[in-house]
């Protein structure tokens, strides 16, 4: 049963590893959005400050956004994505395994950058930890969720925007917590809360979303 | 004993009864909300602090409430349609999401003439507003979804998945939305509402809130009803309902 798993990890690693451009670009466009925050409002480090901990969650959660869109279409393009469905192992696991291997080259490299993107708007020291935890957590949700999306408009022709709208809400509750451990824990008070929410939100979506994107994954196929 | 559940399945059986109780529910909603609207309107007495300007509230309350049931409505017939393979409730899916967020939009723009003679402002960031806001957002992902499909049955089942997946993530959404609130809760603004209201008020309230659950449950059924015509166009007992009515 864990074979299909692997092998599916095992795959998309490869793929990406192989692409190494293609991983690059999501973490690109953060920063390219985060320079634009000082031209557009103030280089001032004060203002620039208070505004951090929103932006740089806002920012991950577009740059997820982007990514998560190409995560089942070459496959969908050259028929991997028909095999997955037919074969024998469960899709279930699959799909979690196909996830995975997307937050292993999208969330994980933003989490590990975003202290830099931190130090370049001068997010004040307290904010770096619930910073990279949050988003470590997060960007999975993202991920996740994300998923769902991608495979209800995998087969469609303009599904990039329509995945947006259709994933930007639920990924409301992810940007509220995240942002505000950071912005607690700026303010001084216990990040605990915030960051316990967004565990129990990553537990949530791990046993939904699976399910739910192979249902996804189902009606693109056959319809 | 699950006859009527598998009548229900045939959108024929649906159409030709609901048409008997059209002019009933029609007469009902019609009544409720003309004594609703007048007695809400020209008697209920004013507010003390808000004067004439909360009698609003005899449209933005009922249609707050059946923005949220009627996402649930068409959470619940996507379910159906899913799990049973039922054809109308793929169809009252359907129907139910441009119903539902017409009513979110009329809750929305209510809330805002409301908001401006009592906080002095059309939109501020408040819990139920934004929550409000999120709920419009939602509706229009499932309607969008809808409407990209070119095969009607991967447009029923996507956008099924979709509100369902919805559904579970409204709870979260209101909670979150709501915790987001009391964090940065601004202090100049407050709900002036008294906590309870007069009976004089809230009588013609309930009968608006009944009105409007009679009204969309009416306006539910001819969508559904179009959309049946729609979908079945080409069998014979629809050629004949049409043929007849031409008459």
């Amino acid at each position: 049963m864990g074979y299909g798993f692997a092998a599916i990890l095992r795959r998309d690693l490869l793929l990406a590893f192989r692409n190494r451009g293609e991983i690059a670009n999501p973490i690109i466009f953060f920063f390219i959005v985060v320079t634009l925050i000082p031209l557009g409002l103030t280089p001032e480090a004060s203002r620039l400050a208070v505004i951090a901990p929103g932006i740089l969650w806002v920012m991950a959660l577009l740059a997820s956004l982007l990514s998560v869109e190409g995560l089942f279409h070459s496959d969908y393009r050259d028929g991997t994505l028909e095999q997955l469905v037919i074969s024998p192992q469960p899709l279930y696991l699959m799909v979690l395994a196909k996830i995975l291997a997307h937050w292993l080259i999208t969330g994980l490299p933003l989490t590990l950058l975003a202290p830099v993107l931190g130090m370049m708007l001068s997010l004040p020291s307290a904010g770096y930890l619930p910073l990279v935890l949050g988003l470590l957590m997060g960007t999975a949700v993202l991920s996740l969720l994300g998923a769902i999306g991608a495979g209800l408009t995998v087969a469609l022709r303009k599904g990039g925007l329509l995945l947006s709208l259709i994933v930007m809400p639920l990924y409301m509750p992810v940007l509220i917590f995240g942002a505000s451990a950071v912005q607690r824990s700026v303010d001084g008070f216990s990040v605990q809360g915030p960051l316990a929410v967004m565990g129990a939100l990553l537990a949530f979506s791990l046993l939904i979303s699976p399910f739910a994107t192979a249902g996804a994954l189902r009606v693109s196929m056959h319809g | 004993m699950w006859q009527w559940f598998h009548r229900l399945g045939s959108p024929r059986w649906f159409y030709q009864t609901s048409g008997k109780w059209l002019p009933w529910l029609g007469g009902i909603t019609f009544l409720l909300l003309i004594i609703g609207l007048v007695w809400g309107l020209g008697f209920a007495p004013r507010d003390a602090k808000q004067g004439n300007s909360f009698r609003i509230i005899y449209i933005h309350v009922p249609a707050s409430f059946l923005a949220l049931a009627g996402y649930y409505v068409m959470a619940i017939a996507g379910a159906v349609g899913l799990i049973w393979k039922m054809k109308l409730a793929d169809m009252v899916m359907k129907s139910a999401a441009p119903l539902g967020a017409a009513l979110t939009f009329v809750a929305l723009v209510t809330g805002a003439i409301w908001g401006k003679p009592t906080w002095g402002t059309y939109w501020v960031w408040d819990a139920r507003i934004t929550s409000m806001l999120v709920l419009l957002f939602l509706y229009m992902g499932v309607m969008a979804l809808q409407h990209s499909y070119t095969s009607v049955d991967a447009a029923n089942r996507a956008s099924a998945v979709l509100s369902l997946v919805g559904m579970v993530n409204i709870p979260i959404i209101y909670k979150s939305v709501d915790w987001w609130y009391t964090l940065h809760q601004p202090a100049t603004i407050k709900f002036t509402e008294a906590p309870t209201m007069h009976p004089d008020m809230f009588h013609p309230l309930l009968v608006m809130i009944v009105g409007f659950y009679c009204f969309y449950a009416l306006v539910l059924i001819l969508n559904t009803r179009s959309e049946i015509l729609h979908r079945e166009r080409r069998s014979s007992w629809v050629k004949n309902v049409v043929l007849q009515n031409q008459r």
